[in-house]
């Protein structure tokens, strides 16, 4: 119990990254998949977060009075991640609206079944 | 100037493609791309000489020195991964006029050329950096730019494809993450070189061992070891034959330096194949690609799809080579990426060309395609010999430094199995030739010769395939000095 108490921040990554990546897996509908997706990212958005946690420490912005601060350089990385993981988030969702167009579904096995019936 | 290369190595396609929107325009878009492919292709070449002379070059991206400062580290390895891409991106966009004006919509030509030239700048730049945080920008702004192009191809399972490939080539980039912030958790760098110096006081720790398994699986995923390969064959299959050609000759080639950079000069071999059986779990999941994919290949109707798990075994082949960790593996998966990337490249190459001719890459489309397109024939000839490995094509090369790596490491059995799975690869060449030359009745009677413009750099390539298999200086010559460097760096 302590352990998980110490560490909750990593537990809450480690949940969130579990269960983005089951709907990754087990939806079948394009949009839950890219939802997924999100999560997934997330999770691991809050895991570089925590490791740039000093304890004690304030956030990194110049102030007076304060000497210990948290490490920023994880948080410039997030940040970057961050807007990598929108442009995937929009260049998804288009994709999605294109497969709309031409299947007429957004569910991953009526495409497969479109699919297959072409290549007979 | 001279000093400043490696940065516009990535910095001038990087620039050319917003002037390709700028423009609006695609013979100018095409002319662009054309233009600096060649001019990175030069400047590769200089970058390589430079490494022959003075040895490593460190370039600090705006005057921050590294570890602070991002920081584009150049050693043999990666130089001659520069070159090849470079190289192939030349041979590719002049290649590509009358290919993607038949293939892609008019008006949207100049933002074909618009992701290609991102794209290309993300792989070189993946190439390039010495920072383990820039390889993720680089590898997400490659796929993202690679994502687009797929969803560009005609049939409407090239957007299906594509999605497929972004969910896991994202999933395997964000592992790549966690990787990596495991390692800065650990050491508190990023820098590659930095990375290589203070890994080794916390090799006990399990973060780097986890560290290791998320990075290799996301790296896996991006280079298609099956059974992480899901997404390739899709991909390959309905993307424009310009970017099919592409992807298979310079992205997972990358990829596969990827790993090599963080197995060897990173983690070390040390850490890598002494305590735990990476070798034998690298060897055995090759060994399967190997066979499954060509096994697969043989089945396959349409040419790309073919040409795309021959692919995937060649990706086996080359893995096969980094887990050897002897001097003649390693030579045999560097030299292979080069060979791999000329006749895999001449291939799609010449199924572009069919394609724009005869409107399909169906094997049962190109009855007797060998009279009437007796050039795009021959060159297609001649990749499947390298891809079987015959001697005289470059493809020889590499499956012998392969059997010569098998044979150090003392795992005799594989060298029989290689030769066996060359006949697999003979099989599915075979039916392509068979189809081309073999039959009495043909339905391509109308059909002519593909423009010149496209048999030029198809046939640039395949006359390296064979100028490759006689002489090997340069190829193998480097391949080797790159694996002795790695092995020794890593002590």
């Amino acid at each position: 119990m302590e352990l998980i108490l110490s560490h909750i921040n990593y537990w809450v990554a480690i949940l969130l990254m579990m269960i983005g990546f089951y709907a990754l897996i087990a939806r079948g509908n394009l949009v839950k998949t890219i939802v997924g997706l999100n999560i997934f990212q997330a999770s691991v958005f809050l895991l570089y977060i925590t490791f740039g946690k000093v304890s004690g420490g304030t956030a990194p912005i110049l102030q007076k009075n304060t000497e210990l601060y948290s490490n920023p350089l994880p948080h410039v990385l997030i940040l970057t991640a961050i807007v990598v993981g929108v442009a995937t988030t929009s260049l998804g969702l288009a994709l999605v609206v294109r497969i709309y167009e031409s299947y007429g579904t957004i569910e991953e096995d009526e495409i497969a079944e479109l699919d297959s019936k072409e290549e007979n | 100037m001279l000093s400043q290369l490696p940065a516009l190595q990535v910095v001038i396609p990087l620039i050319a493609a917003p002037l390709c929107v700028v423009f609006r325009n695609k013979e100018i878009a095409c002319l662009v791309s054309q233009v600096v492919s060649i001019l990175s292709f030069i400047i590769s070449l200089i970058l390589l000489q430079q490494v022959l002379e003075v040895g490593v070059i460190s370039y600090a991206l705006g005057g921050w020195l590294a570890p602070i400062g991002i920081e584009y580290r150049i050693d043999i390895l990666n130089s001659f991964v520069l070159v090849i891409v470079t190289g192939i991106s030349s041979v590719v966009t002049i290649y590509s006029n009358k290919s993607v004006q038949y293939e892609i919509d008019t008006e949207k030509i100049y933002l074909f050329y618009t992701g290609y030239l991102l794209m290309f700048s993300g792989l070189l730049g993946m190439t390039i950096t010495g920072d383990a945080f820039n390889v993720f920008v680089f590898i997400e702004i490659s796929s993202l730019s690679s994502y687009a192009m797929i969803a560009m191809g005609r049939d409407r399972r090239a957007v299906s494809a594509s999605f497929t490939y972004l969910v896991m080539g994202t999933v395997g980039a964000t592992f790549f993450l966690i990787g990596v912030g495991l390692m800065y958790s650990m050491t508190g760098t990023l820098n590659m070189a930095d990375l290589a110096e203070r890994l080794p006081k916390v090799y006990e720790s399990k973060a780097i061992l986890v560290s290791f398994a998320f990075i290799s699986i996301g790296i896996l995923l991006k280079l298609a070891l099956f059974p992480l390969h899901l997404w390739l064959p899709n991909a390959y299959t309905y993307a424009p034959s310009v970017v099919s050609a592409f992807l298979s000759a310079t992205a997972t080639k990358v990829a596969i330096y990827i790993l090599i950079r963080f197995g060897y000069s990173i983690f070390g071999s040390d850490f890598v194949f002494s305590q735990y059986p990476t070798a034998q779990i690298l060897a055995s999941m090759s060994i399967v690609a190997i066979v499954v994919c060509s096994l697969v290949a043989i089945f396959q109707t349409n040419i790309k799809r073919l040409l795309a798990f021959s692919s995937l075994a060649q990706v086996g082949y080359i893995i096969l080579g980094v887990s050897f960790n002897n001097i003649n593996g390693l030579t045999a998966a560097i030299v292979h990426i080069f060979n791999h990337a000329l006749s895999k490249g001449a291939l799609f190459l010449a199924m572009g060309s069919v394609a724009l001719v005869i409107g399909s890459v169906k094997i049962k489309d190109i009855n007797g395609l060998g009279k009437k397109m007796p050039f795009t024939s021959f060159a297609i000839v001649i990749g499947g010999l390298s891809l079987i490995g015959v001697p005289i094509t470059a493809g020889f090369i590499s499956k012998w430094y392969l059997i010569l790596g098998a044979i150090d490491k003392g795992w005799w059995p594989l060298a029989i199995i290689l030769l066996l799975t060359s006949l697999l690869a003979l099989v599915y060449v075979w039916r392509i030739v068979e189809v081309m030359y073999f039959r009495s009745e043909t339905n391509v009677s109308e059909v002519k010769e593909a423009p010149i413009s496209m048999l030029i750099p198809m046939y640039i390539l395949v006359a390296m395939t064979i100028y490759f298999g006689l002489e090997t200086s340069f190829s193998a010559g480097l391949a080797k000095q790159a694996a002795t460097y790695l092995l020794g760096m890593s002590g």
